[in-house]
């Protein structure tokens, strides 16, 4: 017990010292610019995520949020400016952007789970032929990453056989297995069916609360409130606001982020 | 109608003319199941090849599909039969020179079925394998072939069989398969509608039993 106490007391202690002494930046994009072909879609992007922050951006369709957070594990090539990871710049020739991929956990809006493997293969792929860890190895940690999201019942399942919910639940626990230092989340819930939401979120608030630096492209606003440090909202490419959620919501200054509000949480 | 033609000439008709044991250079199955092999082999480079970033692997692929469909079979033959035995200064023996006719004309075909098979594989599938860091190799290894052989199986299978059947042209540069043998027993014993007939139900036993067996294996790979 009184061990258990000693490690709660030394870990707020690391906890204060890092948020006090040294604040560090994991992401940081400046001036980034991207279009495809003649579409401007983001606009001199200048932003920094630091460890552990929990970051919701939001706006409506074709702001430019989700290729946002496509850019920073480079699914999207970016035209001008730079973007950091822990760091490293992505548009560094020698950068070994594979390993970099690891540190950087992916969930995507559609699951994009393999069908052809299990639940519990599609966890075990990546840490067996990226890490090189044995099958036996990869399977134990499997089965925890799918015991933490609930879905330990469901390990010899295949994709099909399973709901969108509980899809995304092993695709977060897919890209948990590469023990990211990053989560990026692009609607996770977009294409859920409306009770199966809360059971996604979920996974996504302990993952918050056990200090995962999350960036999340989301239009649950009510996890933005509970979860987020910091609400970003984009429209037109541009980033136009970037705010505690207590201000977000409640004093938003830009008349674009108040319209946006006004229409999403009227109803 | 007298079906003891068939009895009589049976193990000529199945051993020297399907199988390809005998005097003669032969067997349809001894050029169909290799063609079949090394086609495909050939096909997947060729597929990939259409899909490859780089032009100078791309425009020779796409030059090769665009040639080799737009000639007729027969013609390849012949030139493998007639012009590269020229080019090289020896002469190649009649399996040979049927062999690479098939594998090169059929790897044409393939090469654009699997070019199809891997464009159904959805972008997504490659997208969640590279975030997780797997390499170019890694996905198409073990996310997009996988997926895309499955999506392939009726169009494959249904150029096997166009293909099982076209062996029967290695007949005109002397190739004795199961077509060019019932050929033979007719020229001595003027049978050709027991023979033929006989013959057609072999082809047809054979085709029949790769598309069931195809839509077995289309079965056992679909977790829907």
């Amino acid at each position: 017990m009184q061990n258990a106490i000693d490690h709660i007391v030394c870990g707020a202690a690391i906890c204060k010292f890092y948020t006090d002494e040294t604040l560090f930046t994991v992401i940081e994009f400046q001036h980034v610019n991207k279009w495809y072909g003649s579409l401007h879609v983001l606009r001199d992007i200048q932003l920094k995520i630091e460890r552990g922050e929990v970051v919701v951006v939001c706006g409506p369709s074709g702001s430019g949020k989700s290729t946002l957070i496509r850019c920073i594990n480079r699914l999207e090539p970016i035209q001008s400016g730079e973007i950091l990871v822990d760091g490293r710049q992505l548009s560094d020739p020698r950068l070994d952007l594979r390993a970099l991929r690891t540190e950087i956990g992916f969930v995507f809006q559609q699951f994009n789970l393999y069908p052809h493997m299990t639940a519990l293969h599609n966890i075990t792929l990546a840490p067996m032929k990226v890490k090189g860890l044995a099958r036996a190895e990869a399977e134990k940690f499997a089965l925890a990453l799918l015991e933490r999201v609930g879905m330990q019942d469901k390990a010899g399942a295949y994709p099909a056989n399973l709901s969108g919910g509980q899809q995304q639940r092993v695709a977060i626990a897919r890209a948990l297995a590469m023990q990211p230092k990053i989560m990026l989340f692009d609607e996770p819930t977009s294409a859920l069916d409306p009770e199966m939401i809360n059971e996604v979120l979920e996974v996504m608030t302990n993952l918050a609360k056990e200090g995962m630096t999350m960036a999340v492209v989301t239009h649950e606003m009510g996890f933005a409130r509970q979860v987020a440090h910091r609400v970003i909202f984009m429209d037109e490419g541009q980033l136009i606001e970037q705010e505690s959620p207590e201000t977000f919501f409640k004093a938003p200054k830009s008349p674009r982020t108040k319209l946006f509000l006004s229409k999403i949480l009227s109803h | 109608m007298d079906f003891s033609v068939i009895a009589n000439n049976f193990s000529f008709l199945i051993s020297q003319g399907l199988l390809g044991f005998g005097k003669f250079t032969g067997g349809t199955l001894r050029l169909a199941i290799p063609a079949i092999i090394l086609g495909f082999i050939l096909g997947i480079f060729i597929g990939l090849g259409r899909l490859a970033r780089s032009g100078w692997v791309r425009v020779p692929a796409t030059a090769y599909v665009e040639f080799f469909r737009g000639v007729p079979l027969v013609m390849v033959i012949f030139w493998f039969w007639f012009v590269i035995p020229v080019l090289l200064g020896v002469p190649l023996p009649e399996y040979t020179v049927a062999l690479a006719a098939f594998v090169v004309f059929e790897a044409a075909y393939l090469g654009e079925i699997i070019r199809a098979g891997i464009q159904s594989v959805p972008r997504g599938q490659v997208e969640a394998a590279t975030a997780t860091g797997l390499t170019s190799v890694q996905t198409m290894r073990h996310i997009i072939l996988p997926q895309a052989l499955k999506n392939m199986i009726p169009a494959l299978v249904t150029q096997f069989i166009v293909l099982f059947k076209d062996t029967s042209l290695a007949s005109i540069i002397g190739y004795v398969d199961l077509t060019k043998a019932a050929q033979i027993v007719n020229n001595r014993e003027i049978r050709p509608f027991e023979l033929y007939l006989f013959i057609a139900m072999v082809y047809w036993l054979c085709t029949y039993g790769m598309s069931r067996y195809a839509r077995y294996l289309e079965r056992r790979l679909s977790h829907a």
